[in-house]
């Protein structure tokens, strides 16, 4: 053997047994991702450590990106306004697959089981059904409402027990249940129409029981048990704010699973700087929270005793803290211009705050308030950390 | 009293239309590309090619006549999602948005 050859073999053994060793084994489940709206990346970060890993480019349109988790946290499914579906591998940092599914996506959810992932599309309107492993298309569901002759716009699209998913159609006021447990290629379909005019977004409660979508044209809430769909779509709330003068609304609020504490839902005023507080044994209005602006996101933490809230234009350089049991607000921070999103960590004791125009996401000590660190990031929105994976209707 | 009054504001409007754009600093005119971006790319899209809120490409709005979409930014459109920003965006502003939007908006 020429000493060449020997050369050659031995540097193809180092690049090829190199990044075993160089990578040390680790768990994914203290793992997460930023998105940078404007770039079209990830940031994937380690919430231990406070660190930033790698940054993954290429995946599209990420303006109001969002993201799901495979069961066993290894890969996040990637949403992207632009129709794109992207499955990234935390712990290499590659892109595994991508493929363009729509023309204008809003977001998505995971089944059950963990082997689908559902898209939710505004163009055209309607949801689509992939295969987790393989992203291959699975099924596709048109959201064509017989009552308006058009295909519609989805949102609020949120996975729960027994393999279904649930979906509100914002341009025909319908909500509608895929279920996949008998034969995914073939979803089931129940249809509930004229739950009330323009739902634009819906939560599940953490049990994945009640799906509650929230009504911008008009006042209330459209709710359906998923223990008992065979009872329709109930009308809630419908007294809320009647007759009194709504203030304009820059940015939509989003309804978010986070938002549930025990017997209670938090749901964000719309056109309205307040926090409602609903029961839902009665589903009854139980309290009203004058806030600092126009809520955006009222998150729960993960003990349910404080909610984090941030704001619509021109108030989101502002997070306001409450305390459930005195219904009070009993922290401001002001983080900066544009707080776009809040993600707690696992077991609530931080929350991380992505500050856009800073190029910033900020970590708080959530007992404190303390700032624990931050990190440079570039116009940072959603953040999503890997023990989503365990939840329903995230 | 004058004949047609309707006919010289719209004449007064037509000509000052683009003047008033290009008046703008270019400063302001950068802060607005910003804005547009940004804070109606939320409903709109950060490339303006809709969302929950209609697209604003060109191609989108080439029948559309200025006056209306000037209105449209600042009082909204009641019974819709967009809201109105006139105490946000002066009647120059708009007016530039609108200017630039029927153009192609700027990166
Ligand atoms: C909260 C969501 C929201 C925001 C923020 C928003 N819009 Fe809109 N906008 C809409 C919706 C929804 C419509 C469609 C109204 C309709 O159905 O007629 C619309 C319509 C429009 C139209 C009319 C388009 C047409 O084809 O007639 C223009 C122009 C427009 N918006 C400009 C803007 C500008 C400029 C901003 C930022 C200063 C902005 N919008 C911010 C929701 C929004």
């Amino acid at each position: 053997m020429t000493s060449r050859k020997v050369l050659l073999i031995f540097l193809a053994c180092v690049v090829l047994v190199f990044p075993t060793f160089a990578q040390e084994l680790r768990g994914t489940g203290d793992l997460g991702l930023i998105v940078e709206r404007a770039k079209g990346s990830i940031q994937l970060i380690d919430t231990t450590k406070h660190t930033l890993l790698q940054r993954v480019e290429g995946l599209g349109d990420t303006s109001h990106a969002s993201a799901v988790f495979s069961r066993d946290t290894r890969y996040a499914y990637v949403f992207g306004r632009d129709g794109g579906l992207t499955k990234v591998d935390l712990l290499t940092g590659k892109i595994v697959k991508r493929v363009l599914q729509s023309g204008n996506s809003i977001g998505g959810a995971i089944s059950q089981d963990g082997r689908f992932i559902a898209a939710a599309n505004y163009v055209p309107g309607g949801v689509k059904i992939f295969d987790s492993e393989t992203l291959e298309q699975v099924a596709d569901i048109p959201a064509y409402s017989d009552a308006t002759q058009a295909l519609s716009r989805v949102v609020g699209l949120e996975d729960s027990f027994g393999n279904r998913f649930a979906f509100s159609l914002f341009d025909a006021g319908e909500i509608w249940l895929a279920d996949l447990s008998e034969d995914p290629r073939h979803p089931k379909l129940t249809q509930y129409k004229n739950i009330g005019n323009q739902p634009y977004d819906a939560l599940v409660t953490p049990d994945g029981r009640w799906y509650v979508a929230g009504l911008y044209g008009e006042d209330g809430m459209a709710v359906l048990d998923l223990w008992h769909p065979e009872k329709g779509v109930r009308r809630v709330l419908r007294e809320y704010g009647r007759g009194e003068q709504k203030l304009p609304v820059y940015k939509m609020p989003h309804l978010e699973t986070w938002a549930a504490s025990g017997n209670l839902v938090f749901i964000p005023g719309v056109g309205r700087h307040e926090v409602v507080l609903v029961d839902i044994s009665t589903w009854q209005l139980v309290g009203r929270i004058p806030v600092a602006g126009q809520p955006v996101f009222v998150m729960s933490d993960p003990t349910g005793r404080r909610l984090w809230v941030n704001f619509a234009f021109p108030d989101y350089d502002t997070v306001q803290v409450i305390d459930v049991e005195s219904r009070s607000i009993i922290h401001t921070l002001k983080p900066g211009k544009a707080v776009l999103h809040m993600e707690f960590t696992p077991r609530g004791e931080q929350v991380w705050i992505s500050v856009r125009d800073a190029n910033r996401v900020d970590i708080y000590d959530t007992t404190t308030f303390k700032k624990l660190g931050e990190l440079p990031v570039d116009a940072p929105s959603g953040i999503f950390f890997s023990a989503r994976a365990n939840r329903f209707g995230l | 009293m004058k004949p047609y009054p309707w006919l010289t504001t719209l004449l007064l409007l037509g000509c000052a239309l683009p003047v008033q754009a290009e008046n703008l600093p270019v400063a302001r005119q950068q802060e607005l590309t910003r804005f547009v971006r940004q804070e109606c790319g939320f409903c709109h899209g950060l490339r303006l090619t809709g969302g929950l809120g209609s697209s604003l490409t060109a191609e989108a709005l080439k029948d559309k006549p200025a006056e209306t979409l000037i209105a449209t930014i600042r009082y909204g459109r009641t019974g819709t999602a967009m809201p109105g920003w006139a105490p946000y965006l002066s009647e120059a502003d708009t007016e530039w948005i609108v200017d630039a939007l029927l153009k192609g908006f700027p990166e």
